[in-house]
Order: C-alpha cells, then sequence, then structure tokens
C-alpha cells in the first residue's frame, strides 16, 4: 500500500514516505503528458466532482485536465451558479453530489476545516483543493515535486517563503510538507502578515527579506493581495515591494548561486516580484504549473485506485 | 512451497537465442522492428533479444520499456506502484515485438496492447514470451514462446534473470500438500 490515507486534506502530520510514494507517482505519470495522445484508460468510469466556493483558474482546471487524462468523468459546481444560491447547506450539497455517484470531491471552500467537514459526511474521498486560511496540500505537494526534479533532492534545501504569510495556506502546507521531507523552512514577512505558531512546523521566522534569502536555494513568493491594504496591516504596496520585494539584485546579493524562485500565482508583477524575475531563467513557475497536472493525476490515481482495499 | 527448476541457465540462454532467430525469420530480417519489453522483466529480456539480433543481422533493434499499471483491469481493486514507461522512438509503422516473462491470463498483454496503440500506429505487433504457463483468459497467444510449461492454477512460475536477480532460472512453485 503507498497511501495509507482516504482523503488528502493537509501536510501536516502526513509522513515522509507518503509524500514520497506521491511525488514518485507522479514523476513516472508525467511521461503520459509528454505523448501526443494525452489520455489512459485508467479511471474509466469513475467519476470526479470539483466543488469550488471560491475562485480558482489553475488549481480547478489542473485538476479537471489530471481527472479527463485518466479518462474519469469529471463535474464541476460553481456556488454561484447551483442551489447554493438557493440557500442550501454545504452538507445537503455533498449529500446532493454524492448521490448522483460521484467518486471523489476535490473541494475549495474559504473556511478553514470545510474538506475535513465534507470527509466525514460523505463517503468517498476527498482532497482538499485550499480550505480558508488553513492548507492547500496539492499545491505544497507540486512545489516538492517540481522542486525536486530540479534539484534531484529535498533534503537538506534552504527554503524561504517570502511574503503574507498570514493569509496563505500555501505558505502553511509548504512549511509542513517541506520540513517532513527534511528541508530547512524560513519564513519571512511584514509581521503584520506574519501568523502566531508557525514555529510549530519548526520554520525560522524573519521579519525582514534579507537575512531569510540568505544563502536560500529556493526563494518561494507568495502573492500580496490587494484586499490586505483596506484591512490597515500594510501602509502601501509600494512600502512592501520597496521591504519585501523579489528582485534580481536582491537574489544575486543574498540567495544562494544557483536559487531558483516559485510562485504559486496568480503574480502580482512589480508587487511581491520584480517582472523580470519572473521571466527569468531561473524561475520555475511554469514548471510548477506543468507538474500540477502529473501531481494531481497522482493523487486521483492513488485515492480511486484499490478501493476495495482496507483503509484508515 | 515446494520448489523445482523448470529452466537452468543453459536452456534460458538457448530460448532467447532461438526466439532471436526466429523474430528475424519471421519479420525477414529486422528493418523496422522494434522490442518493447513489459516491465520488469520484460525490459532485460527486449534487451538481450536485440544484442542477439544485432550479432546476428548487424541491425540495431531499438529497445523500449513499457509500464502497464494505468491499463491494468484491476485498477480498482489493488493500488500499485506506477512504473515509467520509455519508449524513445516512435511506434508508428514498426514491426513491434512485445517481451514478457510469463505467459499467463493474456491480460497484462491485452493491457500492454492499448498502451501501445497509445503511443502509435504500430504495423504489427507481435509477442514474445520465456515462459507460456497456459490458462489464458482472452484470445491471445504469443508468437514466440521459449518453454511450454504446462501448470496448474495455484502453481507459481518465477523467473530470475542476471539482470535483477544474479540467475538465470525459471523456478517453479508448487503449494505444499498438493
Amino acid at each position: 500500500m503507498l497511501l495509507h490515507r482516504r482523503h488528502i486534506l493537509g501536510l501536516e502530520g502526513m509522513p515522509a514516505d507518503e509524500i514520497i510514494a506521491i511525488l514518485d507517482t507522479a514523476d513516472t505519470l508525467k511521461e503520459i503528458l509528454s505523448r501526443p495522445i494525452k489520455k489512459v484508460p485508467t479511471l474509466r468510469g469513475r467519476s470526479i466532482c470539483t466543488l469550488f466556493y471560491e475562485p480558482s483558474t489553475r488549481t480547478r482546471t489542473s485538476f479537471e485536465l489530471a481527472a479527463k487524462i485518466l479518462s474519469a468523468d469529471v463535474s464541476s459546481l460553481a456556488p454561484s451558479t447551483s442551489s447554493v444560491t438557493k440557500g442550501e447547506s454545504f452538507r445537503d450539497t455533498l449529500l446532493t453530489i454524492q448521490a448522483m455517484g460521484t467518486d471523489l470531491f476535490v473541494i475549495r471552500h474559504p473556511c478553514a476545516g470545510a474538506p475535513l467537514f465534507a470527509s466525514r459526511i460523505v463517503n468517498v474521498p476527498v482532497i482538499n483543493a485550499g480550505d480558508g486560511m488553513h492548507e492547500h496540500p496539492t499545491q505544497g505537494l507540486l512545489d516538492m515535486l517540481t522542486l525536486r526534479s530540479i534539484k534531484g533532492k529535498l533534503a537538506g534545501l534552504q527554503i524561504a517563503i517570502v511574503g503574507d504569510i498570514a493569509h496563505s495556506r500555501v505558505a502553511r502546507s509548504n512549511a509542513w510538507g517541506f520540513a517532513t521531507v527534511g528541508a530547512a523552512v524560513r519564513i519571512a514577512g511584514p509581521p503584520t502578515l506574519m501568523p502566531p505558531g508557525l514555529e510549530a512546523t519548526g520554520a525560522r521566522i524573519y521579519d525582514r527579506l534579507e537575512p531569510a534569502i540568505e544563502g536560500a536555494d529556493v526563494v518561494y513568493v507568495l502573492r500580496i493581495q490587494k484586499e490586505r491594504m483596506d484591512s490597515g496591516l500594510l501602509p502601501s504596496l509600494r512600502e512592501y515591494t520597496r521591504l519585501y520585494g523579489v528582485t534580481a539584485e536582491r537574489l544575486s546579493r543574498y540567495a544562494a548561486k544557483d536559487a531558483i524562485v516559485m510562485h504559486p500565482g496568480p503574480v502580482n508583477r512589480g508587487v511581491e516580484i520584480a517582472p523580470d524575475v519572473v521571466d527569468a531563467g531561473y524561475s520555475v513557475i511554469t514548471d510548477q504549473v506543468a507538474n500540477g497536472v502529473a501531481l494531481r493525476m497522482a493523487l486521483l490515481y492513488l485515492l480511486l485506485g484499490g478501493s476495495d482495499a482496507p483503509r484508515g | 512451497m515446494q520448489q523445482s527448476l523448470a529452466m537452468d541457465e543453459a536452456e534460458v540462454r538457448r530460448a532467447i537465442t532461438r526466439i532471436a532467430h526466429e523474430i528475424i525469420e519471421k519479420n525477414k530480417g529486422a528493418e523496422h522492428l522494434a522490442l518493447i519489453g513489459i516491465r520488469t522483466r520484460g525490459v532485460p529480456l527486449a534487451k538481450r533479444l536485440a544484442q542477439l539480433i544485432a550479432a546476428f543481422e548487424a541491425v540495431e533493434v531499438p529497445v523500449g520499456a513499457l509500464d502497464i499499471s494505468m491499463y491494468r483491469d484491476d485498477v480498482r481493486t489493488r493500488q500499485r506502484v506506477v512504473g515509467s514507461t520509455d519508449v524513445p522512438f516512435d511506434v508508428t509503422g514498426r514491426r513491434v515485438v512485445l517481451v514478457d516473462e510469463v505467459f499467463y491470463t493474456g491480460r497484462t498483454i491485452r493491457a500492454a496492447m492499448d498502451a501501445i496503440m497509445d503511443l502509435g500506429r504500430p504495423s504489427v505487433i507481435q509477442l514474445a514470451v520465456l515462459v507460456d504457463r497456459g490458462h489464458r483468459e482472452l484470445p491471445i497467444r504469443p508468437d514466440y514462446v521459449g518453454k511450454n510449461l504446462p501448470t496448474s492454477r495455484s502453481e507459481e512460475v518465477e523467473v530470475h534473470l542476471k539482470e535483477l536477480d544474479g540467475e538465470d532460472a525459471v523456478l517453479l512453485r508448487k503449494p505444499e500438500g498438493i
């Protein structure tokens, strides 16, 4: 058995051997994406529902492509066009879709814990595609996949995560995931955007950019949401860019020589990251997107394969 | 488990050599030929056949490795490690010889044929196996057989190859008390 769990809800507590099994499976499935005919019959007759209560382009598209390449049927539900606008509860929506014969749910929800709640309601696997400010485990896994294929390893790497940490589920998933596989995680951002309790992941916390990226093998840049200005957490975008913006000059001065830059997207060019950095050779942002499809294929394969076998 | 030796090293070597000759004979040479081994033990077998064909005909035959996990008909019941498929040439128009260690129910070969068809359109697909142990469940029959080994379903056929197991041998295991 490669995967001992029925749901993918977060990377906190997921053991290294399961993470590695997922990454290894994704690595071998990449080959399918390079074929002229990108289709295998593996999940023929299984159906998957993507349930997104928040806008998303890449995550949702990536899941749907992954499912279609594996020949699964996909239905998508957006609350704005569904009975949710008529007042149907989350629980009832889940039970309704399950009754239609869905074999797996992919759920994004503004409330942390919604996928966990869903996993207790339905009797099929649930994948968390981002829940509130909690976790975004598939992003964390695809980041690990990308990094491993470039650096050849994960253990011992110095990874600096920079930006709006407080509102970032990506930061949380990556901090847990990278720590589990033996990488050293540093986290930097303005104190107003730094949540308490992140030390629990084993990460080192910085309030300035320079010491955090000093000697780093990876600079992982998070998006600064413009909404944060209104809530008074940042004086101005320009000030953020001046203090925390990742520029070519800062990278070459502080980061490791062969450092790479990652970003979960969508990118605000000129805010958290300089435009030329996004397009530079050491930026692997498009690799991350490409690996996202293979990673999600691996999860669908592992969660839907062997469904008759007993699992906790 | 009782264990007996069904083929020793010399028998394995002779069988593979004979299959190499038969492949050349049936295909009237080695042009447009390609060998694709089914993971795991079909791959070293395919490589050996390619070496022999190169020695007999002075033609380099491309060799690929096929993993059929994504094409199996038992995906729902077993979680399996997926191996990599590595076919570094275009199969379209080629005479493809699938290579596997043991022919049993034919389900692996059914899956392998689907997998190859997804990579392109070979002009011919043939099948070479080291051992045919019987009990096929599908209308599929190997073109080249190293040895026909009648077995019961409760027995196990285990192929050992130098590349992976340090020795060449085919073992037949019978459960105790039969």
